[in-house]
């Protein structure tokens, strides 16, 4: 990091509007916001649990230092300014005042050192590892936090919003067995909006925090989510109005273009951006036929991207071009294009030697299919269509969550499809899957496919320590296109989830968080 | 002295009955573990998952805790242990005790299966009796072709089609959830409030039972009709009423007993359709969640309450017969 890049750092930090991104004019307070929670967290501590609506409920209740823009840039979260040294290694949060938990006590950098380096490091995978790159971290003032980098981790300031780092009170946890401590029942965070009751299988239901620290906010009194398992019921309560707002895939693909009809519902895909979901056909590297170059390159030619977009997704993703999502910082596109062509991927399988027999048939592959739904089993039926149309037999084989998981995290299987995370910038989301140093057995979202390129290593390594942009920029260029010619995973799509909400909610989607975020801006008209 | 002999063979039929009953939760709880246990798939490896990032050592810590680490016998004896002293353990994942959590979604879900019960049995039953003693009719005829109707029509979309015509269309009913949430009403509004929102996931989970019981009872009727027993009855001249209520109706009645005896266990199963259709939070959803995650202890736990709630409904099976049919009761033949 250059002088230049320091000094807009401090200004960033300093400068930013403290409200979010955009300061509510106008808006008015009090009402309530009726959603849905799907699955129904096991827990609401999101220092304990990560699954996607943990973190959708947890993020009103908890806050982190820092928030994203769109445009992953950050913005004051507990955190008014922030300072980096030159070199990289000391971070400097200065936080607001009178920020309080929601049992009346005071939050200061005690709690968020204790938080980080304590609680975290044990119970938060993602959180782990980014604080194990932390020396020391330290609370010189009630007011400010440092952390001393062990060596330069250029992503470090991309790890503080509420999923990734939430803050819970030293005074409840210092001292307890973190996940048995009683008053995780009671979730108590700095958030704009506290845990009135939990009826499980019902509801949970928020309520404003009346001690939040920024003025007026939050604006909403109560949001109640609900739970409600069936996809036909989310559809139905978000028609009839008993709900006000869905997100991720509360409704389904196939009745996002229904709802975008609807009159009083808006519709955005923005709020995406820090999670930039990215899917792949994973495909077994230690396997034949998939441990061929020339055969991975073959799966890329002879799936119509397109086509799975619009037949299997409804158009609700972009066709992604390589291991970054377009969303994602330091994204390349300028990379070899796999074009739909049937004849390049029968040339590529002919090449290898893998040639019809005289069935016509090249090969058998089992393809695992994803429990997550109703769409991963249609795209399991268009990739078995896809292959064969190459001589290629795709067997597909069900099972459940923890089935999948463990024949993936245990490398019990020839193929599958898998979706990603990128968290904002490629050193803690894109690396993981292609790293060798992350091929471990029994992990799973980790090198499952077992792909190992030395130089890949090297450059995200190179990357992910550089200070500086361009250099950063370069190395990640050179990465995207290594992995696009030796192909570890066949990327298919960036899926696009909505938001729709009705057009009565002002400020939903303001941050790269989206539906994760605060709320605290969240306003009626 | 009589009196004595008599209590004392009640106690040792009490005792008898109870030691069967430790025993056979025993062999049911030694069963489940077996069978939970077979299927693929890792508790902990699922929890990692979820959370993106996790490494050995977290994978590591999980099994521990989970206490998967240990042999395989000692985990069933853990179990077993557990069991005898009806402590049914902590679900790492939900960060709570199973008991809470059971007892949490137990009454919703007995609320809506024996209230559905309750109604398959009234209502198949008449239904059922009156096609019989107008076997051949067109009431017969019209019930044959209602019940086969009910019988074939898959729970989930009648209750989706419930929802459709009288919460979307009409808007005559609520279409999902056990009570209005954040309502603020009195105890008695309350009632009715839950009872609104009871109509359709219980007719829906009572529709295909209903149609079972009509069935059976139609043909149980009709068969009965036959026997001596009533022609008898007819040729003293009994009045009809009392031969339909006294003799027909008692007798016809066993099998539905029987088959309605072995299906109470299965209609909890049946519920988790229902509950997931209409949001229930009860007690079928938990066991989804759970098997879908692999939540040993929460799982274990309902399994073991179910299987008490069958063999208590078995002895409830069992006084009934006694009750509608003398013969037997033991030593009255």
């Amino acid at each position: 990091m250059n002088r230049r890049e320091f000094t807009a750092a401090i200004l960033a930090g300093s400068a930013a509007l403290p409200f979010g991104i955009t300061r509510a004019v106008g808006q008015t307070r009090g009402g309530t916001l009726n959603t849905i929670i799907q699955p129904e967290p096991p827990v609401l501590v999101t220092a304990l649990n990560q699954q996607q609506p943990t973190l959708t409920l947890g993020g009103k209740i908890y806050e982190s230092l820092l928030k994203y823009g769109p445009d992953l840039k950050p913005m004051p979260g507990m955190a008014k300014s922030w300072e980096i040294s030159p070199d990289g290694l000391t971070y400097t949060f200065k936080l607001f005042e009178g920020i309080t938990f929601h049992d009346g006590k005071p939050m200061t950098s005690e709690d968020v050192v204790f938080s980080c380096m304590q609680v975290l490091t044990q119970t938060h995978p993602r959180a782990r590892n980014n604080f194990a790159r932390v020396a020391s971290a330290e609370a010189p003032d009630p007011l400010t936090v440092v952390f001393k980098l062990k060596q330069p981790f250029a992503p470090f300031l991309g790890c503080f919003d509420c999923t990734s780092a939430p803050i819970l009170p030293k005074h409840v946890y210092e001292g307890t067995d973190f996940r048995k401590n009683p008053m995780n029942d009671k979730a108590i965070g700095t958030g704009p909006f506290k845990l009135k009751e939990w009826v499980r299988g019902s509801h949970v239901h928020l309520v404003r925090h009346d001690g939040y620290y920024l003025k007026d906010q939050p604006y909403l009194d109560e949001i109640i989510y609900r739970v409600i398992p069936d996809a036909a019921s989310r559809a139905l309560a978000l028609e009839n109005g008993t709900v006000q707002l869905v997100q991720w895939s509360d409704i389904e693909f196939f009745d996002v273009t229904r709802f975008k009809k609807q009159a009083n519902l808006e519709y955005t895909t923005n709020g995406y951006e820090y999670f930039a979901p990215h899917q792949w056909l994973e495909m077994n590297n230690r396997i034949a036929p998939m441990n061929d170059k020339r055969f991975r390159q073959a799966v890329m030619h002879l799936i119509d991207r397109d086509a799975l977009n619009k037949r299997v997704y409804f158009g609700n993703a972009k066709i992604a071009t390589g291991p970054i999502s377009s969303k994602t910082r330091f994204y390349d596109g300028n990379v070899k294009k796999y074009e739909y062509s049937l004849d390049k991927a029968k040339a590529l399988l002919d090449e290898m030697g893998l040639k019809p027999g005289a069935n016509g048939k090249r090969a058998e592959i089992k393809y695992v299919v994803p429990p997550y739904g109703e769409v991963y089993q249609r795209a399991g039926e268009f990739f078995r269509q896809s292959f064969s149309r190459v001589g290629i037999d795709l067997v597909l084989v069900g099972t459940d969550m923890a089935g999948w998981a463990e024949k993936v995290g245990n490398w019990d299987y020839e193929m599958t499809q898998n979706l990603l995370y990128q968290l904002g910038d490629p050193a803690l989301g894109v690396s993981r899957t292609y790293i060798s140093t992350n091929i471990k057995k029994g992990i799973l979202f980790s090198n499952t496919q077992g792909y190992s390129n030395p130089e890949v290593d090297r450059l995200f390594e190179e990357a992910a320590v550089a200070l500086d942009e361009k250099k950063r920029q370069e190395l990640y260029t050179k990465v995207q296109q290594i992995l696009v010619e030796d192909v570890p995973v066949a990327w298919t799509l960036e899926l696009e989830y909505p938001i729709f909400y009705d057009k009565s909610l002002k400020n939903v989607v303001t941050t790269a968080i989206g539906s994760h975020e605060t709320f605290g801006v969240v306003h009626k008209s | 002295m009589r009196g004595a002999r008599s209590a004392a063979a009640i106690g040792l039929a009490a005792i008898t009955w109870a030691v069967r009953l430790v025993a056979v939760i025993l062999v049911i709880a030694t069963f489940n573990f077996i069978l939970v246990r077979a299927a693929p798939g890792d508790p902990a490896q699922v929890m990692a998952g979820q959370s993106g990032a996790a490494d050995p050592k977290i994978l590591e810590d999980l099994r521990k805790e989970y206490g998967l680490d240990q042999p395989y016998l000692v985990q069933l004896g853990t179990h077993l242990k557990r069991v005898l002293s009806f402590d049914l353990g902590y679900s790492y994942r939900q960060r709570r005790p199973v008991l809470d959590l059971i007892m949490e979604r137990l009454p919703a879900t007995l609320l809506l299966t024996l209230t559905a019960f309750c109604l398959a049995l009234l209502v198949g039953t008449t239904l059922g009796a009156l096609a019989g003693l107008a076997a051949g009719s067109v009431v017969d005829t019209l019930f044959t072709v209602l019940s086969l109707l009910l019988y074939a029509t898959p729970v989930f979309w009648l209750g989706l089609m419930l929802v459709l015509v009288f919460s979307v269309t009409l808007g005559w009913l609520p279409a999902f959830g056990y009570e209005t949430i954040n309502a603020k009403l009195t105890p008695i509004e309350r009632v009715f409030d839950i009872g609104k929102h009871m109509i359709m996931p219980v007719v829906s989970l009572a529709a295909i039972y209903l149609a079972i019981y009509a069935r059976l009872m139609r043909s149980s009727i009709i068969e009965v009709a036959h026997q001596d027993f009533i022609k008898t009855a007819r040729a003293k001249g009994l009045a009809g009423p009392r031969i339909v209520v006294g003799h027909m109706l008692r007798n016809a009645l066993v099998p539905v007993v029987t088959v309605a005896g072995m299906q109470a266990g299965a209609l909890v199963g049946g519920a988790v359709v229902i509950e997931t259709v209409f949001a229930w939070p009860g007690l079928g959803r938990l066991t989804f969640d759970a098997v879908l995650q692999r939540d040993y202890p929460v799982l274990l736990g309902i399994f073991l309450i179910l299987s008490i709630i069958v063999i208590v409904l078995n002895l409830a099976t069992d006084l009934v017969y006694r009750l509608i049919d003398p013969r037997m009761t033991t030593g009255a033949a």
